[in-house]
């Protein structure tokens, strides 16, 4: 999992233990939680683009004080672009508009054009600010901060023992598809493939379901009554407060600007 | 399959957020406490499932095996999805915050819906059999997603409906791909342990013995007493 998450210890509450946090991991995660949701619906209701970038720079300087690698993170960012690139790129061939240039005989039009690039600036403004203040901390942080945000005890449950088992299962695929190898199988566009791979797939639910139960078992020997305990220090100080106001300014300025903007033009 | 943020028109990003919640509490309800493990180790290979690719064609797609996720857990696919979809999210980038609503739904909904569609037969049916409902409930559960993806942007303005149609046709051939998938898996699965795609009521293996919880308490009262 650590490679999967970024994390050299993804299951303990401390942040990369020992290390000394990054500035923005040193607020406490609950405010960095709701900063990143409340960042999220105000970026996407923005309708202009020179907000939007402000928000995408807002996004950067927040980037710039974490630790998180940097190349990781545009890559990461590269792959959501990748999602979207297509949609963006039909948009101005299918809004109507003032034309501006032709391809092929399409008429593209500058709303359209104007319309992706606003599209393309709030989905890279929001990955970024959500990678910058949430990704750095580890799952069970993340847990334990969706549960003290009064979020389903039964899902923060559910989302531990998730992030629990998929290092677990993912090693358990690589041995299948090592033994798979041994014997010679390679991928290829044939039935023989997807048939393999459906064994392999169903053997991976079959044996996570074992597993299941043995550790429903030992859950139980341990007299487990439905309840974790959850332990952490989160503690809300001083300084996440200043954090929140300075981050909720900034929010309202952008909102403000942009709602400003529309009116007087 | 992901949309990502910034794309969609607020009221249906709204409708979204109101239909996952309401997905999940329906979910939640039919998932006791005891049955956690269980789906969250089988929400962790579904997880996986994303990480595996297979080929098509010249390029390769990654799994994601919602039907038979559907069939496997039931209602509450739509908790054990969602939590994918999160971690996703947050850890990787990948789809957003504000539409997690949004791509839940297109998910996992289709997956319940294989499920109760497919889970009554497939239980009742051999393995062959299985493994061709499987198949169908593994490309029905992706079709009815790109139709959820498709008509999400349909919504969003009209300029988007293009795209809408290309996000359809594109995926005709992940379905193929899922369905075959899916039938192999069933079709294991029923043979290996058919318990796993039998109905929920069928299944007492993981629920407390309520038997035994009482006798436990009968006991404790009465060294009490």
């Amino acid at each position: 999992m650590s490679h999967l998450f970024g994390h050299d210890q993804p299951l303990s509450v401390q942040a990369r233990g020992g290390h000394s946090p990054s500035f923005v991991g040193t607020f406490d995660p609950r405010v960095r939680v709701v900063a990143a949701c409340v960042f999220a619906i105000v970026v996407v209701a923005l309708h202009q683009i020179e907000f939007a970038l402000g928000a995408l720079i807002f996004a950067a300087i927040t980037m710039s004080l974490t630790d998180l690698p940097l190349r990781v993170t545009l890559k990461r960012m590269a792959a959501m672009d990748g999602f979207i690139i297509v949609m963006l790129v039909m948009l101005p061939f299918t809004t109507p508009g003032t034309p501006m240039f032709s391809i092929l005989g399409a008429e593209a039009s500058k709303e359209g054009l104007m319309h992706a690039i606003l599209v393309g600036i709030r989905a890279n403004a929001v990955v970024l600010m959500m990678l910058s203040l949430l990704s750095g901390m580890t799952p069970v942080t993340l847990g334990h901060t969706l549960y003290r945000l009064k979020c389903p005890p039964v899902l923060v449950h559910l989302m531990m023992f998730t992030v629990r088992y998929i290092s677990v299962l993912h090693d358990e695929y690589h041995r299948l598809r090592m033994a798979m190898k041994l014997r010679g199988f390679k991928a290829r566009n044939n039935a023989h493939t997807y048939r393999s791979f459906g064994y392999l797939f169903g053997m991976l639910v079959v044996r996570s379901l074992e597993r299941a139960e043995r550790v429903l078992e030992a859950m139980k020997c341990r007299g487990f009554s439905g309840h974790f305990p959850m332990i952490d220090d989160l503690a809300f100080k001083r300084r996440d407060g200043a954090f929140a106001v300075f981050f909720l300014a900034l929010i309202i300025a952008l909102v403000l600007m942009d709602l400003m903007y529309v009116v007087a033009y | 399959m992901h949309i990502v943020d910034g794309a969609l028109a607020p009221e249906v990003l709204i409708g979204g957020g109101v239909l996952a919640v309401a997905g999940l509490g329906l979910g939640l309800r039919k998932l006791p406490i005891d049955k956690i493990p269980a789906t969250g180790v089988l929400s962790a290979t579904f997880f996986v499932a994303s990480l595996i690719h297979v080929p098509v064609g010249p390029s390769s797609v990654h799994l994601i095996m919602s039907g038979l996720a559907g069939l496997v857990l039931g209602w509450t696919a739509f908790p054990a999805l969602f939590v994918g979809l999160l971690l996703q999210a947050v850890f990787f980038g990948f789809g957003g915050l504000t539409v997690l609503g949004v791509n839940t739904v297109n998910i996992a909904f289709p997956a319940v819906l294989a499920g109760l569609l497919f889970r009554g037969m497939v239980s009742r049916s051999n393995p062959v059999t299985a493994a061709v409902l499987g198949g169908c409930a593994g490309a029905f559960s992706i079709a009815l997603t790109t139709v959820f993806v498709a008509i999400s942007l349909a919504l969003s303005g009209d300029a988007f409906v293009p795209a809408a149609k290309l996000v359809f046709f594109a995926h005709i051939p992940i379905m193929v791909v899922e369905g075959l998938v899916s039938a192999a898996s069933v079709y294991l699965i029923a043979k290996v342990k058919p318990a796993l795609l039998q109905s929920a009521d069928q299944t007492s293996g993981f629920e407390m013995q309520p038997t035994a919880t009482l006798r436990a308490k009968q006991a404790g009262e009465a060294s009490n007493g």
